[in-house]
């Protein structure tokens, strides 16, 4: 491992550690070891992490504060319920579907994303970020709209802006499902979402955002980054090269959407608002911009911490909170830094960190 | 974009020439040809009326007092700014519809004032960005690290390497860029100006902040980048020394408008470059 590159050296121990932790889970499932409230956390928490994971794409390499990331989860998940409910009965195979509504998803997303960046990426800073949070919400306002159902001629899908029609309206044949009923959100979905199937989701979205980096193109978005002016000066477009990596984060958000909405036979759209940005935004600068492996710890132990200390009650998010800013005072300090530096194993300053 | 066809690369390897009668003098037609080139900032004028031509191989100097609109004509002719009037001519087509990226690509590449390097990134990784052209493998490529990406990825990396053997780099390609000794950082700059492959190099002040000593490296290098890669160079600086020992020809702008062109005598002694210039000199002594 010695002569490997610095880089390709810590993405292996990145990768080996990814491994052993599911080995490691996989077997205290199977001991009985972990309950049921903490195995039910399992996916949730491979989602958040497809999702810190993205959103470090455009956040620590392009440098672009996006707050608007639920939106691309929600349209994922929602896509890829409406994929698995329809493919029901002519694909019985799960893991089949739960294939076909991750990769429907993550397409949705990625031409919303197109869409929305066609705009957004002509700005810089606050004002992008802005932006992106209103297409956030307006994104999860239009799903809330939406009348959803299946029945053997197909799919009926009303657009119910004016919040007059109702599920009737659709008028689907006896044998009919309900998919989505506006703002109740999707009901009655068969949860078919797997651990496995979120840990190789995580192993896929690193593989691809490392292999990015480390190519021209992540290159050419890193160099946008540092400084505009002088990579448009070596013959970068800029606006090609910021919507590869915008389209990318939100497709791999759409996958990860897919995977959660497939976990809960209920899930409503204004699950997908704001806050929920703002949880993987806080995931991502806690692990570090840019620093993949980063996001992935924070992601897992700032999802777990308000679970675990569900027995505080009411002083849960108030010790959230203490956490987050002792973390952030922790990282910044001097003494802390160099007494972290001592355990950082493959690393080598002069990185993309 | 499609109607630009890819450049031959220009080769590492010195061309012998004939020392005395550089071949720079065979070839007529002007890389650059500047006319009537203008631009404003709402009501006022920065540059007006700015004609010039380089050729092929020559070494031009910019020079002027400050503010008299030097680094402007270099941000025209990278199309940082749109010229308001005007006509720029790379190799003889029109820039008027280009961004900066498409005119870095007909082959002008820049060097900047306030340095303008990546900082966060490696210096090997820096002059890789100048590259990003010459590797010619897809993003898909690079997903599935196929072997067209393993084979363009090397082939960058050892002309990268080359290319900063120029200044004697080579060894610090994997420290951080930003880290790096000023003069190191301005050298850089020239490295991953190169890497575009232009054929027209804009030094804009390179020798700004360094001591006599690298100042007359400096000299050396600018000359040998000429003689290797057969580009012209045009160069904004304040050090005279510099400007009248390696330049072929000079222009001289004062408040937007050129008072003067010509060889470096004919420069030094002009009465109207003399008045402007140290007029202006002796009004800073005097303060």
């Amino acid at each position: 491992m010695k002569n490997l590159k610095p880089h390709t050296r810590r993405n292996l121990i990145t990768f080996i550690g990814l491994a052993v932790v599911w080995i490691v889970v996989t077997v205290l499932r199977g001991q009985g070891v972990l309950g049921r409230s903490a195995s039910g956390l399992l996916v949730p928490i491979c989602c958040y992490v497809v999702m810190a994971l993205s959103l470090n794409l455009t956040v620590g390499i392009m440098g672009e504060l996006s707050l608007g990331h639920a939106g691309f989860m929600g349209i994922g998940a929602f896509t890829g319920i409406i994929v698995s409910q329809s493919l029901m009965r002519a694909v019985p195979s799960v893991p089949l579907r739960l294939i076909a509504a991750m990769l429907v998803g993550a397409v949705f997303a990625g031409i919303f994303g197109f869409l929305i960046g066609i705009p957004v990426l002509r700005l810089r800073g606050d004002y992008l970020a802005i932006v992106t949070l209103a297409f956030g919400e307006i994104i999860k306002e239009l799903i809330t709209c939406l009348l959803v159902g299946v029945d053997e001629h197909g799919l009926h899908i009303i657009f119910n802006y004016k919040g007059l029609k109702g599920v009737e309206d659709l008028h689907l044949s006896e044998t009919g499902q309900v998919i989505i009923k506006g703002a109740q959100g999707a009901t009655g979905t068969q949860p078919i979402a797997t651990f496995n199937a979120g840990m190789i989701l995580i192993f896929l979205t690193l593989f691809i955002i490392l292999n990015v980096i480390y190519s021209r193109t992540g290159r050419a978005i890193m160099a946008i980054r540092d400084n505009r002016i002088a990579a448009e000066s070596v013959g970068i477009e800029i606006t090609r090269h910021k919507m590869i990596a915008f389209v990318m984060s939100a497709a791999m958000a759409g996958a990860a959407g897919a995977l959660y909405g497939l976990n809960y036979s209920n899930l409503v759209a204004a699950k997908f608002d704001f806050n929920t940005s703002i949880l993987v935004l806080v995931f991502v600068v806690l692990g570090g911009l840019g620093n993949m492996r980063g996001s992935i710890i924070a992601a897992v132990l700032l999802y777990v911490l308000p679970e675990a200390l569900r027995s505080m009650h009411d002083y849960r998010m108030l010790i959230y909170a203490v956490v987050l800013i002792a973390v952030m005072l922790a990282t910044n300090s001097p003494i802390a830094q160099s007494f972290f530096a001592r355990f950082r194993f493959g690393r080598k300053g002069g990185d993309e960190e | 974009m499609s109607e630009q066809k890819k450049r031959p690369a220009t080769k590492m390897v010195p061309v012998q020439t004939h020392a005395i009668v550089p071949d720079r003098d065979a070839d007529k037609s002007p890389i650059l040809e500047c006319h009537h080139l203008g631009i404003d900032f709402g009501g006022l004028t920065a540059v007006n009326d700015f004609n010039l031509m380089i050729g092929r191989t020559e070494i031009a100097g910019l020079i002027g007092p400050n503010g008299a609109g030097k680094t402007t004509v270099f941000n025209m002719l990278t199309k940082v700014y749109q010229p308001t009037r005007g006509v720029i001519l790379i190799d003889g087509h029109d820039t008027s519809k280009m961004s900066t990226a498409q005119v870095s690509r007909m082959g002008i590449a820049r060097t900047f004032q306030n340095i303008r390097l990546f900082k966060e990134m490696s210096v090997a990784d820096n002059v890789l960005v100048g590259l990003h052209h010459e590797m010619d493998y897809r993003l898909p490529s690079a997903i599935l690290r196929l072997p067209d990406f393993w084979r363009g990825e090397r082939i960058a990396r050892e002309r990268a390497l080359e290319l900063l053997s120029i200044f004697d780099m080579q060894d610090m390609a994997d420290a951080k860029a930003g880290s790096l000794p000023y003069g190191a950082q301005r050298r850089l700059e020239i490295v991953r100006a190169l890497a575009t492959n232009p054929s027209l190099l804009l030094l804009d002040e390179p020798a700004a902040g360094m001591n006599p000593s690298e100042t007359s490296d400096l000299m050396d290098n600018i000359v040998k980048i000429r003689d290797l890669f057969h580009i012209a160079i045009m160069l904004i600086e304040h050090d005279m020394n510099l400007v009248m020992g390696i330049c072929e020809g000079i222009c001289v702008l004062n408040f937007g408008e050129v008072i003067a062109k010509g060889s470096p005598d004919e420069i030094k002694q002009n009465p109207v470059v003399i008045e402007a210039y140290l007029g202006k000199k002796d009004k800073k002594e005097a303060q």
